[in-house]
């Protein structure tokens, strides 16, 4: 079962379908790509390189903008997009994040 | 999905699927006596509900005669502490004119906590025993009511569990089902896309206006309608939670707005405002889950799709809550409170088409009298707080 799903042509993100080791193989946009981090289900990473403003594409839709440079590859989450609505309230040990 | 079965005839005309006596506290003063009666019936059909407040709210007051006129309802006990400010006559004048038995009983006047308990049950078992008697009626899917939300929602929600439901959804209003959906605050972002779905472009431009509030309300409390379990699942914004919520609406065109307490005209998709109007006061919309199925009940909602994907548990009183659950691991975690598994759909064990069809034959099962996972756990959750509403536009429910 593959562990990367894309889920409308216009996103430059794909979603994992479950839980994704770091180094995950990813056929993105520009190729290949692997996953910079360990990835867990239903999160996200980059289909292409994304710039720091770049809005963040998801069932075709604007889900918010980068806050950073994102790699193709790259967890995007809480720690480097922002909503263009109202600001996501997480708790820092439990988003998801690889390095938290 | 099963065609016709029995229903419960109101006098009113609506058709029930289940047959409860709600046992109703007008103040907290009175939830532990109101609570005591209930608890003398475990396992049939007697469901605690109230309103905590001492305050008046008009919102309240409408919610409770919605609730207590409702089809799934047979019988009503209300119990009050006395001097409360609900208007505990003109909500039994109500319930009475719907041909329902009801009793009210005063804790101030009628002996103290261990004496209003002894009548409260009386009063619940002969009223078992009267409505017992209920015409039964044949009843189909155009008849029903039925209501989405989701909860403890995660990445998973937006592409297996909402889908499948919105597919499942489009089906019910294709057979003359009237379905409502809502939670504006989680459909921020969604405004324009939902807008081209209206039936007219003046309720386009209300449902344009309906997100607005929502955006404008939640940054004024500082918080979207966003919890810290949702970063977790893989969640990042609100735009991206909205998007997965707002696919459980599926494709029909939408055919009105309705507010809380208001019961659909027809059959169709509507779209519940739940956003208080005016300036922002009583703090947060909806403050969990279960306030957002006690005013799809109250809109008379005869049961309730629940979408998870980090895994709720809770049920309700009065209608039963179909829990489907979209993320699969938590599905092996707490099967047992799951009526559906659409994380088999991330697992490419099933289609969504599959999965609506599981939901649809799990509405009419319900319909028909299977207890939910949830109801044969004897969860009955309930919770209402106060909001303030202006009525509806003119333009929220054009005329087919």
């Amino acid at each position: 079962m593959r562990f990367f799903l894309k889920l409308h042509p216009a996103d430059n993100v794909q979603v994992a379908l479950r839980l994704a080791p770091k180094g995950t193989p990813i056929d993105v946009a520009t190729g290949q790509a692997v996953s910079l981090s360990e990835v867990a289900m239903a999160h996200k990473v980059a289909d292409c390189d994304i710039a720091i403003g770049d809005r963040v594409i998801k069932y075709g839709m604007p889900i918010g903008k980068a806050t950073a440079d994102i790699p193709a590859g790259a967890h995007v989450h809480v720690h480097n997009i922002v909503s263009s609505y109202t600001a996501t309230h997480f708790r820092q040990d439990d988003a998801g994040l690889a390095n938290a | 999905m099963r065609e016709t079965w029995q229903g419960y005839l109101r006098q009113d005309g609506r058709k029930g699927i289940r047959n409860v006596v709600a046992v109703v506290y007008l103040v907290e003063c009175a939830h532990f006596v109101a609570d005591e009666i209930t608890r003398n019936f475990k396992g049939q059909d007697v469901h605690l509900i109230g309103f905590p407040g001492c305050f008046p709210n008009d919102y309240a007051q409408k919610m409770m005669e919605q609730l207590c006129t409702h089809p799934n309802v047979g019988a009503v006990l209300l119990v009050s502490l006395g001097c409360e400010s609900f208007n505990r006559a003109t909500l039994a004048e109500h319930i009475a004119a719907s041909g329902r038995p009801v009793q009210t009983l005063v804790i101030q006047k009628s002996g103290g906590s261990a004496a209003t308990i002894e009548q409260g049950c009386d009063f619940v078992r002969s009223a078992l025993d009267q409505i017992d008697k209920v015409a039964r009626v044949e009843m189909g899917v155009s008849d029903l009511i039925v209501g989405t939300i989701c909860g403890g929602s995660d990445g998973t929600s937006g592409i297996s569990g909402n889908p499948a439901a919105g597919r499942a959804f489009d089906q019910l209003v294709a057979a003359g089902a009237a379905c409502i959906f809502e939670e504006t605050g989680e459909l921020i972002g969604c405004e324009h896309i939902m807008a081209e779905r209206a039936v007219t472009p003046e309720l386009g431009q209300e449902l344009r206006q309906a997100v607005a509030k929502a955006a404008q309300y939640y940054s004024v409390l500082g918080y979207g309608s966003f919890a810290a379990g949702n970063a977790t699942g893989g969640l990042s914004t609100i735009e991206e939670k909205s998007l997965g919520a707002y696919v459980k609406s599926g494709d029909a065109p939408i055919s009105g707005i309705i507010k809380p307490g208001d019961v659909p005209p027809r059959g169709g998709l509507f779209l519940m405002d739940v956003i208080p109007d005016g300036e922002v006061r009583f703090g947060f919309p909806n403050i969990s889950d279960n306030a957002e199925i006690v005013e799809m009940i109250a809109s008379g909602a005869h049961m309730t799709l629940f979408i998870t994907g980090r895994g709720s548990v809770v049920g309700s009183a009065l209608s039963p809550v179909i829990k489907i659950c979209a993320n699969p691991d938590t599905y092996r975690a707490l099967a047992a409170d799951m009526d559906i598994n659409a994380g088999s759909i991330i697992e490419g064990n099933a289609s969504l088409d599959e999965v609506a069809q599981e939901i649809l034959d799990a509405i009419s099962a319900t319909a028909s009298g299977t207890p939910t996972a949830s109801e044969a756990l004897g969860h009955q959750e309930f919770i209402l707080t106060y909001k303030s509403f202006e009525p509806i536009g003119p333009a929220c429910l054009p005329t087919a």
